[in-house]
């Protein structure tokens, strides 16, 4: 069993490959990987966060994007979540980090998604986080949590 | 106070048969925004919304959610319910609005803490 006084965390990686419009891989691959680190006996906090990130991410390839991936690095000191994908980019990056912004068009809106909430929930819940994107190619995000840090 | 025991008191129609009625329910939310509820629902909570599309299992799931109750007695697909009883989410349904049914629960869960 896996207590306090001695946890292993080995190198794992996984990965989600994310089509145009398929919403429930989402919450399918941060189910699954939250499972994974639950039973690596991973805290609470951090698993949490984690499966925000992993959603939220997700859901904006699923979203915005032609079609992706998902790929989530457990270390043992840091848990790394990757999405990149071949998209629209995104043109003001800024803007899409302020909450309640989104270009998300009306019938995605409708259904409780994409109302510009996902990258300030995956700035809120990350250490780190890198957006790299190119209008008309794609967009490459990079979200770290640290396993051993205080997260405010 | 569990599932089972709300669904009594407050008369609320049940759509998955006997999934979660003996679990203990913690707490409540209400929204209809997938990305307010991933950020903001506890563990072992009913969830009050008018979504009712696939997903919202999906959401339900990754935040232990053990029962969803949709309000006015909207309609529920068919493909919904099935894999609601699948993942081991109740679906619960009631004709009153959700600011009622928040209203209520609210009441009957502090009530219920405070014993």
């Amino acid at each position: 069993m896996l207590n306090n006084s001695f946890r292993f965390t080995p190198h794992i990686t996984l990965e989600f490959k994310i089509e145009e419009k398929d919403f429930f891989i989402a919450s399918e691959s941060a189910s699954r990987i939250k499972k994974t680190l639950q039973q690596l006996g991973i805290k609470q906090d951090i698993i949490k966060r984690t499966a925000i990130i992993i959603y939220e991410a997700a859901m904006n390839v699923a979203i915005h994007a032609i079609h992706g991936a998902l790929k989530v690095y457990v270390d043992p000191e840091v848990i790394s979540v990757v999405t990149e994908d071949v998209g629209p980019g995104i043109e003001n990056v800024e803007l899409a980090m302020k909450e309640g912004y989104s270009t998300a068009p009306q019938e995605i809106r409708e259904m409780g998604f994409g109302a510009g909430m996902g990258l300030p929930n995956i700035k809120q819940c990350s250490d780190e986080l890198v957006i790299d994107t190119k209008i008309g190619e794609g967009t490459t995000l990079k979200a770290k949590i640290y396993l051993n840090k205080n997260h405010e | 106070m569990t599932l089972g025991e709300i669904v009594k008191e407050l008369g609320l129609e049940v759509l998955t048969g006997n999934i979660n009625l003996n679990k203990e329910i913690k707490s409540g939310y209400v929204s209809d925004l997938l990305s307010d509820v991933i950020a903001n629902i506890e563990q072992d909570s009913i969830w009050i919304t008018i979504q009712r599309h696939i997903n919202i299992l999906g959401v339900a799931k990754l935040k232990d959610v053990i029962a969803i109750v949709i309000p006015r007695n909207l309609s529920v697909e068919e493909e919904v319910i099935k894999k609601a009883k699948e993942e081991g989410i109740a679906i619960l349904r009631d004709r009153r609005n959700a600011f009622e049914i928040t209203g209520l629960l609210y009441n009957m869960l502090k009530k219920a803490q405070n014993k």
